[in-house]
């Protein structure tokens, strides 16, 4: 529509319409029973999911807290927690801010009241399911991504109809102009729908166990541009459209600048792709891939910090709001968080000083001064903002609500100070020599020695937690003194049609003016014509092994990895080491890429609150993982790790083994063919084996236990390399 | 490492799509107005927030 008329004035209206052509007013009606769904899914995953974060918190400071109880251990809690905060508390949080501020920017209802429903019970749904399946051990291994097959698809489908309705909402607005936020919601969408689609290649084995499709250092490739965009465009897109869209309704003052905003989106979507490789730093992965990963992550800060100021700026001349209102102040140290995370970010994917902080705390703060203080505050006050409004009534208490800002930003600094403490002294722990060149600390001593910070973490959390307690009483107190506004009455005319129809037309000029659908059906189209036909081809010849010595897991070491999977012994254990001086003097020789072109999924992990484990195969006894999975305390005093007395009691369930060597082949591992037939039988040998060594070290066990497939396992990792170094010497020598 | 280029397949497809819409924004006059739709959005309530607009 032009927006100028013939003296160059800008008018609101085009004059090119009469003025009795001038659509008329439609009486409309804005859905708040949806958003008020999705706004108690909110408060009540958010309780949910920080009770569990306290819980695993306080599991690191004091053990005896997993309750020696395989539901209970960290390994199984703390998946849960981090599913439970994303997925479920600012999930929900999304969906209610975009389907409140949605129909409100476009003019219209919802596209279908159906679907939204359909929305919400299927995204309850899928993250009950969740955290039932990954308390009982159903899990991928993949950081973010644990959830089993049966359950990503149900997320698909779900993300699906969100799209639909949003796409939907947005084919029968009445107001021509996509405000910026839209714009946000239609790249999370899509770039959501795209990661999650990529990331959850799997080769099913049961109803609830699959393998990654891809292995190794694919698979940590694929995983990271995945965990990295998780970040960028589940916590941060949507979260950017809805404080886009908030603040300035908050403040009651338009955005600082909108010109402003655009560029932010736009800068934003085309750099953050990019950026995935920084979790990969000094790894096996190419180092072009690393260096772009590093250039994209440094560019981010442009976008990033823009959006913060442009937040903060809109605040300009309605500081003294913020004094007064509670709601404001949660916008204020949300965007100062924004800010001081995305400052973080770029600085920590440089590879110097990514080499100190990877694997250490220091990386846990940064998370999570994004997630309680971006994620958690702005979704605070937008609860305190809409709650009372969708109910007609103000709000029970300002004077709680402004504690629950104090009390909450406490908490995030006494979250926040001692993980950078922890994280900044233990790096420098585990790099310290002596004069003589060797190590100065034992791995035990650099954990011991974050005990009391750990327990300070626990309390930040704590506080947290009491201050979102406090929200819950107080708007629960204000929904009892008001009364749903279920259906909000609007009018405003019918959008003009622009295109006027001139003859015949045919579905190609339907759909070209049509660029949402078109847009959205050939992204669709290729993509999946694309992945259908290049995954199965690239990675199965990408996995002929590069190092001749490296072989497939046998049977027992299979189901032994998969019982580390199970524990989520990733999560706490890393199997990358780095090429640095001191990861090799603790470790061993650094890792290669083709060590793990057999491991569906890869799992380096992310985090060392135990040591690195890639090369623990023949360090010790069988006897010592023995006693140390019984009760670590036992071998290593003063260990924090959970005991896994369980695995000792636990037969060994070998009637997914067949079915889990032919789904290995279907991927390229070179098992003989017929192997599946005979592995039970190569599984018992070698338990046997295994059984009768510990004999010998005076502990009796039967042959069919857990602990002798996780001790094959354990007994096995990164030994590969070191009968090809011994085969190489021997050929050497006359 | 060919799962890389699965992945810039994959990217460059989400960027291209992007840059589509972004074009599409363009023509279709979403930026010509860089001003009034930040004044807009607070104006849509009638009934409430009465004592500020």
């Amino acid at each position: 529509m032009q927006l100028k008329d013939t003296s160059g004035n800008i008018s609101v209206q085009s004059p090119s319409i009469p003025f009795q052509q001038i659509p008329a007013l439609e009486q409309y009606y804005y859905d708040n029973k949806i958003v008020k769904a999705f706004a108690y899914a909110t408060m009540l995953w958010a309780l949910v999911g920080m009770l569990v974060g306290v819980l695993a918190a306080f599991q690191l400071a004091f053990p005896v807290l997993n309750f020696n109880y395989p539901y209970t251990t960290f390994g199984r809690i703390r998946p849960v927690h981090t599913n439970a905060v994303i997925f479920a508390f600012v999930g929900n949080g999304i969906f209610m801010g975009v389907y409140y501020s949605l129909q409100r920017l476009l003019k219209t209802r919802m596209f279908s009241d159906r679907l939204g429903w359909i929305h919400f019970w299927g995204w309850q749904g899928i993250i009950v399911t969740a955290a039932v399946t990954l308390l009982a051990g159903y899990t991928t291994g993949k950081e973010y991504a644990e959830l089993e097959w049966p359950v990503d698809i149900a997320i698909t489908l779900v993300w699906v109809i969100f799209g639909v309705n949003m796409f939907g909402t947005i084919l029968k607005r009445r107001e021509r102009h996509l405000y910026v936020a839209i714009w946000f919601y239609i790249g999370t969408w899509v770039t959501v729908a795209m990661l999650h689609i990529v990331n959850s290649f799997e080769m099913p084995v049961s109803f609830m166990k699959s393998y990654s499709w891809y292995a190794g250092v694919q698979d940590a490739l694929v995983q990271w541009w995945y965990g990295h965009n998780a970040v960028a465009f589940f916590l941060t897109t949507p979260y950017l459209g809805l404080m886009y869209y908030f603040i300035p309704k908050a403040a009651n003052r338009p955005v600082y600048s909108y010109r402003w905003s655009i560029i932010h989106f736009w800068a934003l979507i085309f750099i953050y792709i990019w950026a995935g490789p920084h979790h990969l730093l000094y790894t096996a992965l190419p180092d072009w891939a690393q260096s772009l990963g590093v250039a994209f992550s440094l560019m981010l800060i442009l976008p990033s910090w823009g959006g913060m100021l442009n937040g903060l700026m809109t605040l300009r001349g309605a500081w003294d709001k913020v004094r007064e209102e509670p709601v404001l102040k949660f916008f204020v140290v949300a965007l100062t968080c924004y800010g001081m995370a995305t400052f973080e970010g770029p600085m920590l994917s440089l590879k110097s000083v990514n080499a100190i902080t990877h694997f250490t705390d220091w990386t846990v703060a940064h998370v999570h001064v994004g997630a309680l203080g971006w994620n958690g505050f702005l979704t605070f006050g937008i609860l305190y903002w809409l709650i009372p409004r969708i109910f007609q009534t103000p709000l029970y208490s300002k004077k709680m609500a402004t504690n629950h800002f104090w009390i909450g930003t406490l908490g995030i600094v006494l979250y926040a100070v001692p993980m950078y403490w922890a994280g900044f002294s233990q790096a420098l722990m585990w790099k310290e020599f002596t004069p003589e060149g060797t190590l100065k600390y034992q791995f035990l001593e650099t954990v011991t020695s974050l005990v009391p910070m750990y327990a300070l973490r626990g309390i930040g959390g704590l506080i947290y937690l009491v201050g979102a307690i406090m929200m819950v009483v107080n708007l629960v107190k204000t929904i009892k003194g008001g009364k749903l506004l279920a259906n909000e009455a609007a009018q405003a005319p019918a959008l003009p049609k622009a295109y006027v129809k001139t003859g015949k037309e045919s579905w190609h000029s339907w759909i070209e003016r049509r660029p949402v659908q078109m847009l959205v059906g050939s992204l669709i189209v290729v993509a999946i014509g694309g992945i259908i036909e290049l995954v199965p081809t690239f990675l199965i010849k990408s996995n002929i092994p590069t190092i001749a010595s490296v072989k497939p897991y046998t049977p027992l070491e299979l189901e032994g990895r998969d019982l580390y999977i199970r524990e989520g012994c990733y999560t706490c254990h890393s199997q990358m080491i780095r090429p640095f001086r001191d990861e090799v003097a603790r470790y061993g020789e650094y890792s290669k890429a083709g060590e793990f072109v057999y491991d569906h999924p890869f799992q380096w992990g992310s985090k060392r609150t135990g040591p690195d484990l890639a090369r623990i195969g023949g360090k010790y006894p069988d006897s010592w993982h023995y006693n140390h999975m019984l009760k670590p305390t036992l071998v290593s005093p003063g260990s924090i790790m959970p005991q896994y007395s369980w695995l000792l009691d636990n037969d060994l369930d070998t009637t997914l083994t067949a079915g889990k060597i032919r789904a290995m082949q279907t991927m390229g591992v070179p098992y003989e063919p017929g192997y599946h037939k005979i592995a039970v039988k190569e599984l018992l040998t070698q338990a046997e084996k295994i059984k009768e060594g510990l004999a010998k070290e005076k502990i009796k066990t039967p042959a069919r236990k857990e602990i002798i497939a996780m001790i094959a396992y354990l007994q096995r990792m990164g030994k590969d390399i070191k009968g090809e170094k011994a085969a190489s010497t021997a050929a050497n020598t006359p | 490492m060919s799962v890389l280029i699965i992945l810039l397949i994959v990217s460059i497809i989400v960027a291209g799509g992007f840059l589509l819409a972004f074009l599409w924004s363009l023509k279709d006059g979403q930026m010509d107005d860089d001003f009034s739709p930040s004044i807009r959005i607070l104006f849509d309530e009638k009934k409430q927030d009465k004592s500020t607009i």
